[in-house]
């Protein structure tokens, strides 16, 4: 096995978790970390991509590696977005859940 | 690849709103406010000229970025749909900030609010972002500008701050999250088989592969779980009615477009080598189920705004029966037009209702339906706006859906596709049922109780958002000649 196929696998099976989580956790947090566990997997792919890709005189191909950069980058900004949403709930409301029916009581007729 | 005379318009199109973005985090909230209204003249001036320019010379305006042509730099390209999707964001964009402007102003002898200062910028964020969607011609760069529509998106839900509003905004976040890593790993696939990620080489470049397969899967299933397509719609729902009325005008009538139109892009101008029958009767398929489901849940709401954003979820589902009409070796060109007048129609029509749905909120003090009796009097001018609206959504004459439907049909009969008949009349004929569940209390007798009386310039914003749905309907051939600029010939090279 090469190295390039086993991060392939890696990169899959972190993808698969992430998915798995992301679908099935019902904890907003969680589905977060499901959710950085997917980009992981999808960075690893891009690296994959980048070593595959090498022209004549390069190790890498430096194209998805800018592409990973910025990924990271919106990727952590998404995250740090989520977290703040998160916080602001639990402050405001004491509990973190997403399941409608915990929201639907305080039902004020859309009166802003 | 060569950038055109005029292309430098494209970068102003995309900065302008920036450079806005950037002013009202210097000079503070107030400014934040007269700095979004004062763009909205440059916007309206830009993508006017930009669609003259593309009018004029018949093909797509082309700028290359830094004069790096790709397949190592990046092209921004305006065709006729890129073009018109502009004018349509540079009228609604605007008529939601005016219409905002006492809900959002700063109060007297205060420096600067929170929620208006965020209100304004994530309003210009919203239109450069879809302005870099529209004009992007590079796979990666259209994936940032689609994650800058999101996180601009998201903060306008839960501007009030109140939990259900954060609880909706946090799971709209969440689907948009899987929605663009999906959308990334297909970027990464593409970029690891063909070296490049620019629009037009990679469709010169593609062949039907299993990678290629894969990639269009994960990217096509990330934008439908941005654009709320059935059955990934239950986030938008109590995104869209929790938001503030100018914000889900914005967010209804344009940011589930900017995905949309990026599914357009990637299979009619990325894959167009690929066999599309399979994908495209997919695609209808769960077109057709949201047209039909998504009708029959907002006969079921009782607070308007809730019933608004699930006809939202109903119209988005026409959008998608421009798969399989537009891919299909008859009457393409047909399917083309009646899926962008259908985009065009919803996005007037959806904002102006959301806009009176909001006025009639602020005037009533609630939005139950069952307690409208008697409103049509004591609000003429916005059940007008909310029943023409209607008729745009039902697809009477004469109004934009109809025109949509009519050519949608017309596709339909060319092609010999008599299936997608089904949802586009059912459709119409639920969403008759809907609007008369509206107006139909409305206008009998009672007295309702007016907290509030609505201030005119707002009722008038959102009649004149409908009077373009309705004028839509009587569009020249020429419109229908000019959103065919650029479009490649799809459906594995049939037309």
């Amino acid at each position: 096995m090469t190295p390039p196929i086993l991060a392939g696998l890696v990169g899959a099976a972190l993808v698969g978790f992430g998915l798995y989580g992301l679908i099935c956790d019902p904890h907003p947090l969680r589905k977060l970390l499901a959710f950085n566990l997917v980009g992981s997997g999808v960075f690893l792919v891009f690296g994959i991509v980048a070593r595959r890709g090498a022209a004549a005189g390069f190790a890498f191909d430096p194209v998805p590696q800018a592409m990973v950069i910025t990924g990271i980058v919106v990727a952590f900004a998404a995250s740090a977005l989520a977290v703040a949403l998160i916080l602001r709930l639990a402050a405001a409301s004491g509990k973190v859940t997403l399941d409608p029916r915990a929201w639907t009581k305080r039902d004020d007729g859309g009166a802003r | 690849m060569t950038a055109s005379p005029g292309g430098a318009l494209l970068v102003f199109a995309v900065l302008t709103p920036v450079a806005g973005i950037l002013l009202s985090f210097a000079l503070g909230g107030r400014a934040a406010e007269r700095i979004t209204l004062a763009l909205a003249p440059i916007g309206l001036a830009l993508a006017g000229f930009i669609a003259f320019l593309v009018a004029r010379s018949g093909a797509p305006l082309v700028y290359v970025i830094g004069g790096l042509p790709p397949p190592l730099g990046i092209a921004l390209r305006a065709d006729g749909a890129s073009a018109t999707m502009m004018v349509a964001a540079a009228l609604i964009v605007p008529a939601a900030a005016f219409y905002a402007r006492a809900k959002f102003a700063t109060p007297d002898g205060v420096a600067e609010s929170r929620g208006a200062l965020t209100f304004w910028i994530m309003l210009q964020a919203i239109w450069a972002a879809l302005n870099l969607i529209f004009l992007g011609a590079d796979l990666f760069n259209l994936y940032v500008a689609l994650e800058l529509l999101t996180f601009a998106a998201v903060p306008l839900v839960c501007i009030d701050g109140r939990p259900e509003t954060l609880a909706a905004a946090l799971r709209y976040l969440l689907f948009a999250l899987f929605g663009s890593i999906s959308y990334l790993l297909g970027v990464a696939l593409l970029y690891g088989g063909y070296g490049t990620l620019d629009i037009v080489l990679l469709g010169e470049r593609i062949a039907a592969t299993p990678l290629v397969w894969t990639a269009a899967a994960l990217m096509t299933a990330g934008l439908l779980a941005k654009t709320a397509l059935f059955p990934l719609h239950i986030w938008l729902p109590p995104a869209h009615a929790n938001a503030p009325a100018a914000a889900s005008a914005v967010l209804s009538g344009l940011v589930v477009k900017g995905s949309f139109f990026l599914t357009l892009r990637l299979w009619f101008y990325v894959l167009p080598a690929l066999p599309m029958a399979a994908p495209a009767a997919i695609l209808g398929t769960l077109g057709g189920c949201a047209a039909l489901f998504g009708s029959i849940l907002a006969l079921r709401q009782p607070r308007l705004k809730l019933l608004v954003a699930y006809s939202t979820v109903a119209q988005i589902g026409y959008l998608f029966l421009v798969f399989p009409l537009a891919s299909a070796p008859a009457g393409g060109a047909l399917g083309w037009s009646g899926g962008f007048v259908q985009v065009l129609a919803h996005a007037f029509a959806k904002a102006a209702m959301f806009l009176s749905a909001g006025v009639l909120a602020e005037a009533l003090g609630h939005d139950r339906i069952a307690h409208f009796s008697g409103a049509a009097r004591a609000l003429p001018l916005t059940f007008l706006t909310l029943g023409l609206g209607g008729l745009s959504l039902m697809g009477l004459p004469p109004s934009g859906g109809f025109e949509a439907k009519w050519l949608m049909l017309r596709a339909c009969a060319a092609s010999g596709q008599w299936i997608w008949a089904v949802p586009i009349l059912g459709g119409g004929l639920l969403a008759g049922g809907y609007v008369y569940r509206i107006l139909a209390p409305a206008l009998a007798d009672g007295v309702v109780e007016v907290k509030a009386r609505p201030q005119l310039s707002r009722e008038l914003v959102a009649l004149g958002l409908v009077g373009v749905a309705l004028a839509l309907a009587f569009a020249p051939e020429g419109f229908f000649e000019f959103i065919q600029i650029g479009r490649p010939l799809a459906g594995g090279g049939a037309s």
